[in-house]
């Protein structure tokens, strides 16, 4: 039938239909192909120079490459984006899920005021949240000392969250629990009212308690979903910049505690203005991130599942 | 004489009295969810009532004062006369960016969606690749390119580089994809042309997942810090964002008035979900659930 309408339609039409779709995807490719594919491709042959702003160029090899594992700098970026990711990634999955398992249950009234509540940290833009978090960690009279001292008197009233280096990464955390728990929830959240109930009365039938009924229901159901959050979660750790840049106030904090690699990136890149140094470790990061990807995804076993 | 006894309902009435672990457990999980529910509100709560706390009353009171001022907001207006500045300019760039985005990304998610052509599958892989290199490693070619073409310290330069959102096409296409053909093929056979089918047919189907789009790109480039803070120079091209983390720098002490600029800087975000928050759940979650 659609043949036929389109033989009667004539030639036009036909044309018009065949070149549509590339008509279509085109501003997306000429837009790629500019921001997109040209800067991937020109920054692997930028980082192999050193650069003093946009114009001056001296080829180096690989010697950027070779000064950023020396860099005692870096190691230290290195490390402390590995500490937050890893304090991240790991106290804000287990809280999401648990968050979600006790909002997805049947009787629950008012689902959708929690859910809101729990999400509106997500609507705050990393910079907002790195000002009003300064602000609650004053120490003395701000809002994070006086909580925590009001329900532990042995915690210190002057606690110097963003003043003291061992202090710097434990502040970052929390912060980000308090900005992320929330969005990865919603995706639990999701993800547990989408798996089958029909499976949980069948494992009931069975005998299945709680604790059986989770581990063979809903955690299959939930595998996909749970594996995107994972290394969702992990990568956006991974590329941590302006919570701390703006918390402590544009720079590294005490210590170089609050420095991460993307920090250390703008820093030798855009106010040193070290280009191609800036490229090299941009393709360290990401060689970083795609190697710690597909770990996860190895280890979760997501390819597996993706194969049935 | 034997009297039929009534079957049991199939879901004996509560009786709570009975079962008391029941009852313990579901106040238990409300106790958690609302303990939680305040954990992620109270910065908010303490966000709006500093800014409408006078300087000297800012840590007399834990939350709100019984006097209100608005003292905080004249001191934004006389000392960061700027301020202003910075918030048109990100209304203007950041509803750029979404009208931009949405008619570019939904135009290829149709394409992608609803037609079948020679190096489709090309683009889908080119799309996944991207998504896959972080942003960062092209920050620095990107910087060089825009400063051979003049963009550096423009709008366009930070506009045009992110016109296309490739999480932007693949929303689009899932939702698309379950578009009945034979809507499109009414269309033509009514006399429409392809931009007509979509402008006409497709996008006002496609209503929720626009407003979720909106939303999510909205946010997107309102937060977005990092390119802004490298491709502006100039003080009266500022975004809220850069204005706000170099106001942090200058005005450290003067608290309040910080509080009282990331509040109206907040603001226009909060509205937006409120107004979208229905579309803005099922679109973020309708590419991890369903891929």
């Amino acid at each position: 039938m659609r043949t036929a309408e389109r033989a009667a339609g004539g030639g036009i039409f036909r044309f018009q239909q065949r070149f549509a779709p590339y008509l279509f995807v085109s501003p997306f490719l000429i837009l790629f192909t500019v921001f997109g594919l040209y800067p991937i491709v020109k920054s692997i042959a930028l980082s192999l120079y050193a650069t003093n702003g946009p114009k001056d160029h001296v080829f180096v090899g690989l010697s950027n490459y070779r000064f950023l594992f020396t860099d005692p700098d870096f190691g230290v970026a290195v490390r402390n984006t590995a500490v937050y990711t890893f304090w991240t990634v790991f106290l804000q999955l287990p809280l999401a899920l648990g968050l979600a398992i006790l909002l997805s249950q049947n009787w629950l009234k008012g689902r959708s005021w929690f859910r809101l509540a729990f999400f509106s940290p997500q609507l705050v833009g990393q910079v907002f949240v790195g000002v009003l978090f300064m602000v609650l960690y004053v120490p003395q009279y701000g809002l994070v000392n006086r909580g925590i001292h009001a329900a532990i008197t042995s915690f210190p009233l002057d606690t110097k969250w963003l003043g003291d280096a061992r202090m710097v990464m434990p502040a970052l955390v929390l912060t980000s629990l308090w900005m992320y728990v929330g969005f990865n929830m919603i995706y639990f959240l999701a993800a547990l009212q989408a798996v089958d109930r029909e499976l949980y009365e069948a494992a009931m039938v069975d005998g299945a308690n709680g604790w059986h009924q989770f581990r063979a229901v809903t955690v299959p159901g939930i595998k996909p979903v749970a594996v995107y959050v994972l290394v969702m979660a992990t990568i956006g750790s991974l590329q941590l910049f302006e919570l701390p840049y703006t918390m402590l106030q544009q720079s590294a904090g005490p210590d170089k505690s609050g420095l991460t690699i993307v920090m250390y990136l703008y820093q030798n890149g855009f106010v040193s203005g070290d280009l191609g140094y800036a490229s090299a470790v941009g393709w360290t990061l990401a060689l970083g991130i795609l190697t710690i990807s597909l770990i996860q995804m190895r280890v979760t076993g997501a390819w597996k599942g993706a194969k049935e | 004489m034997s009297r039929v006894l009534p079957a049991p309902l199939s879901r004996p009435a509560r009786d709570w009295s009975r079962q008391p672990p029941v009852v313990a457990g579901r106040a238990a999980t409300v106790l958690a969810l609302v303990a939680f529910a305040a954990l992620a509100l109270i910065p908010l709560v303490w966000l709006v009532a500093a800014a409408f706390k006078s300087p000297a009353d800012l840590f007399s009171y834990t939350f709100f004062s019984p006097r209100p001022s608005v003292e905080n907001f004249t001191d934004l207006a006389t000392r960061v006369p700027e301020f202003g500045r910075f918030a048109v300019n990100s209304l203007f760039i950041s509803s750029t960016v979404v009208c931009v985005q949405l008619f570019f990304s939904s135009l290829a998610g149709f394409a992608l969606a609803k037609y079948d052509f020679k190096g489709k599958a090309l683009v889908m892989v080119i799309m996944l690749a991207t998504m896959m290199i972080p942003g960062q490693v092209t920050l620095a070619p990107l910087y060089e390119l825009l400063c051979r073409l003049r963009l550096v310290d423009t709008y366009p330069g930070l506009i045009v580089p992110g016109a296309v959102s490739v999480f932007g096409i693949f929303l689009f296409r899932q939702s698309m994809l379950q578009l009945p053909n034979d809507l499109l093929d009414a269309a033509r056979i009514d006399g429409c042309s392809e931009f007509r089918t979509y402008l006409d047919v497709v996008m006002p189907v496609s209503k929720p997942m626009i407003g979720a789009f909106c939303l999510i790109s909205f946010m997107g480039s309102w937060n977005s810090f990092l390119w802004p803070q490298i491709i502006l120079h100039s003080a009266n091209r500022f975004t809220l964002p850069i204005g706000l983390n170099q106001m942090v720098g200058l005005y450290q002490q003067s608290y309040g008035m910080l509080m009282a600029g990331t509040l109206l800087s907040i603001l226009p975000v909060i509205l937006l979900f409120l107004l979208l928050q229905k579309e803005f759940v099922a679109g973020l979650t309708a590419g991890a659930v369903k891929g």
